[in-house]
């Protein structure tokens, strides 16, 4: 292989690759839960409860783990979001409940909700009755399709409704995102498979694995055999550049290479370029950087269009990447990727910069990177195709499905929810969406 | 000492290059505390209870803890006994210490049945340790109660005059009565205690208690093999309730003019500076130093000293009982005085507290408004009533501030108000 295009395995002995994809943000020590949990103020109204788009009780539960009822925390963390263990982990806190903590306003210093629910869902006694329990059986039977956050939420609220519920996933494994998405080290241990058997023993809950809407199953066929049909698909396709270069060997999607490596057992064995450049600017542009700097990458630069202040990604994420040896350049727009056919060797940039109304314009400056691998992590895209094309949900002006306030589409008994409606895409987003979208089934049938 | 000499003071008679003493407690049990005490600065120490040989068998596990929500101590109890080391040891290495620490004040705690011969034989060997006084302690609400002493002698103001009396007649040296706290009312053992003749009380001791109950082995803390009892309660929560006892002491007519040793909770210069304030002369402090250890003392000492010079006392004397004339009965307070909060809104952090506890349990006499992100919380003046209970509840030390509203109207007491049926014509 030349040293033109640097793509190895191995780039770093197993030991140091385990160890750089440990847990991120261990566990609290029972003695930082005492000092984290005393420090709520236990507000009135609280704004962290308002930021979060489950509604936990934030200052409640935090309360129970003060007062060494950490099942009691977990029940009420669980109740309002069933997959609470897994936000507490992946949700970005800092822009979510920490950020509407009061406690930032005089100390900088919010109390540290994400690490408390975490230990609040990792204490659940399970010595004790499973916390939820199921109505009689309503003799409904609910077709959910994907087995991702919305779906798995949406069918456990249903399932405690008394409703059957059939979950067609089209992946051999459940879990959406938090199994194929989510950088590693922020979920480790195989907590989503964990955490879906919890899910599932509510009971009522089938999921069929190789189901794929639109190849293996048609929306019409589920709303024939169901009563009602929940969505929650997400985004299958990924933004492309639309440069010269774009298909030369080395260019890879972000989202699939994640993937890949969340499914690899053997992380040494990933392929990794000695110099990675990522294209983008949200978390996935974050995770690919900081997952390709812990395989070994020399130089891992984030390349961005507009200024770092635009960025999607949070300023924790952000630092989080700098911590891990990652590059910015900011202002900068992809032009073209040079190479041969054993790979590819340079990325081309314009310098951009803000023209008199504020519109982003390329300017004749050139900025060259030597790259071994380009990730496109420019953001994904719904694909409709899989609705079929007769008697289909109307789609809204991003091109995903158009929901109401009840996630009901505009076909009535057809709801949707998580990264295929309009809206952030996060986790707790989508079990918020999949829990509406339950209650309303529920209340329609 | 040059450095804090105006905290040099005399009580009894007994010249102290500071007002703080350590109580008799564990931390005096022995020569090796004491002088690692001298060291750290402390003015003088009341040594631990000595007894008649044999002297007690103490059990082990012998704290209990009363946590806050952070671990924070609030207060703890103790099942101890007196000094488990005979008497001997211990008057020897009082000697001892005293000859080598002439400048520190040692006081002889003491204990014994209440019979006279008792007492009589314990007391010369006690004055000729050299020490500067004796404290009976009248006060140990554990273990010794039950064997007729401690407590069981402080409840009974008989007792304590009479035993007063036998030390102040077999021996010349000052005579401090403890007082317990575990009484209804607390100027009866000091009345006694003045009767008997002795030259001060010192107050308070500790608080009959059970800290907690083990919950799985349903044993009271601290747990012997499975048994609880009930232990002396210490520490900052016993603060307010030794202030008051301390207080009525001191405006008591009939022992206004007795010396006294303010005790319980003292954990900062600030506390010594309150206790002095409402008749204390001089202060002893126990479970701050247990929980910390003797390096306090440089902050008690450093923090009085400073804010005296600041304040301008020269002396312990000077600001001593100051807050006594403001101490007074409920029925004399000016019932056309009114406060009202008043909340910082630029300080405000918006926790929603104060709403919470005056909507729900006080007077209804705050405002939400704003939505969510832009919340506002103020109080609706005519409703409220200046109970200070949303100040107390306020996380931020300048949110919310409690302000005096100029009524116009003089000061009018119960005593004279139209509303008492038994008022009293001015």
């Amino acid at each position: 292989m030349s040293i033109a295009h640097d793509i190895q395995s191995n780039r770093l002995l197993d030991a140091e690759i385990n160890d750089n994809f440990s847990d991120m943000t261990p566990p609290l020590t029972e003695k930082q839960v005492l000092v984290a949990s005393e420090r709520c103020l236990f507000c009135y109204d609280a704004p962290c409860i308002d930021a979060c788009p489950t509604d936990i009780d934030i200052p409640l539960f935090i309360r129970k783990i003060n007062t060494g009822n950490a099942h009691g925390a977990a029940k009420e963390i669980l109740s309002a979001n069933i997959l609470g263990g897994s936000c507490a982990r992946v949700c970005p806190t800092e822009t979510l409940c920490e950020q509407a903590c009061v406690r930032n306003t005089c100390e900088e210093a919010p109390v540290e909700i994400g690490r408390l629910q975490r230990y609040a869902v990792d204490h659940l006694d399970r010595s004790l009755p499973y916390p939820f329990t199921r109505e009689n059986d309503t003799g409904k039977h609910i077709a959910i399709i994907g087995a991702g956050p919305a779906g798995l939420s949406c069918a456990h609220q249903l399932a405690r409704n008394g409703h059957q519920v059939t979950i067609y996933e089209a992946a051999a494994k459940s879990g959406g995102l938090n199994e194929y998405g989510i950088a590693l080290y922020k979920l480790v241990d195989d907590y989503t498979q964990k955490e879906i058997e919890f899910v599932l023993e509510i009971g009522g809950i089938e999921i069929k694995y190789g189901q794929a809407l639109g190849r293996d199953i048609s929306l019409k066929q589920l709303r024939d055999q169901h009563d009602a049909v929940f969505i929650g698909i997400g985004m299958s396709n990924v933004n492309a550049l639309n440069i010269p270069g774009e298909n030369l060997a080395g260019v890879e999607d972000a989202v699939s290479y994640i993937r890949d490596l969340r499914q690899e057992s053997s992380l040494a064995n990933l392929p990794v370029g000695r110099r990675v450049i990522v294209i983008g600017a949200g978390m996935t542009a974050i995770d690919i950087a900081v997952q390709s700097k812990k395989l070994g990458a020399e130089q891992v630069t984030i390349v961005y269009r507009r200024a770092q202040s635009a960025m999607g990604a949070s300023l924790h994420e952000q630092e989080l990447a700098l911590k891990n040896g990652v590059n910015f350049v900011c202002n900068a727009q992809p032009t073209k990727i040079l190479g041969d056919k054993s790979g590819i060797t340079t990325m081309e940039f314009n310098r951009t910069e803000l023209d008199e109304n504020g519109k982003l314009i390329a300017t004749d400056e050139i900025i060259t990177l030597e790259c071994d691998v380009v990730f496109k992590a420019i953001g994904q895209k719904f694909s409709s195709s899989p609705l079929g094309s007769d008697d289909k949900p109307i789609l809204d002006h991003r091109g995903r499905i158009s929901v109401n306030e009840n996630y009901q589409t505009s076909l009535s008994d057809v709801f949707a929810g998580g990264d295929c409606i309009n809206g952030n895409d996060l986790v707790v987003e989508a079990v918020d969406h999949g829990n509406k979208a339950a209650l309303a089934i529920h209340h329609q049938l | 000492m040059k450095k804090n000499a105006n905290l040099a003071c005399e009580f009894i008679g007994i010249k102290s290059i500071n007002p703080f003493w350590l109580a008799s407690a564990p931390p005096t049990d022995k020569a090796y505390n004491v002088i690692r005490a001298f060291e750290a600065g402390w003015g003088g120490v009341v040594w631990k209870t000595l007894g008649e040989d044999p002297a007690p068998i103490n059990v082990s596990s012998r704290y209990g803890v009363h946590y806050g929500q952070n671990r924070q101590v609030l207060g703890f109890n103790n099942i101890e006994l007196i000094t488990d080391r005979s008497l001997q040891i211990n008057l020897d290495e009082i000697t001892q210490v005293k000859k080598d620490w002439p400048d520190r004040v040692i006081i002889v705690s003491l204990m014994v049945p209440c019979e006279e011969e008792a007492w009589k034989n314990i007391l010369p060997g006690v004055e000729a340790t050299g020490a500067d006084g004796i404290e009976l302690n009248f006060g140990c609400p554990h273990g010794m109660p039950e064997r007729g002493m401690g407590a069981a002698v402080g409840q009974v103001p008989e007792y304590i005059e009479m035993v007063t009396r036998w030390c102040k007649q077999y021996c010349s040296l000052p005579v401090i009565v403890k007082l317990t706290p575990n009484i209804t009312d607390v100027r009866k053992p000091a009345e006694a205690a003045w009767r008997g003749g002795a030259d001060a009380v010192s107050l308070i001791n500790t608080i009959n208690s059970i800290t907690s109950v083990n919950l799985e082995t349903m044993s009271p803390e601290p747990s012997v093999d499975g048994k609880g009892t009930h232990g002396g309660y210490c520490g900052s929560a016993v603060k307010p309730i030794a202030l008051s006892m301390v207080s009525e002491i001191a405006r008591h007519p009939e022992t206004s003019t007795l010396p006294i040793s303010g005790i319980g909770g003292i954990s900062n210069w600030r506390d010594a500076a309150e206790f002095i304030s409402l008749g204390a002369s001089n202060v002893q402090v126990c479970t701050a130093a247990m929980l910390y250890g003797f390096k306090i003392i440089d902050d008690l000492c450093d923090g009085l000293s400073d804010w005296m010079e600041k304040k301008g006392y020269d002396n312990i004397s000077d600001f001593s009982r100051m807050a006594i004339p403001n101490t007074t009965d409920w029925k004399h307070l000016n019932m056309n005085y009114k406060r009202i909060a008043h909340i910082n809104q630029d300080a405000c952090i918006g926790c929603g507290r104060c709403f919470a506890a005056c909507e729900d349990t006080s007077h209804q006499a705050i405002l939400k408004t704003g939505d969510i992100d832009n919340r506002e919380y103020s109080v609706i003046e005519e409703e409220c009533v200046g109970c200070n209970l949303c100040e107390i509840t306020c996380p931020e030390p300048n949110a919310i501030v409690m302000k005096d509203i100029d009524t116009g109207k003089p000061h009018l007491s119960w005593l004279h108000h139209p509303a008492n049926p038994y008022r009293e014509e001015p």
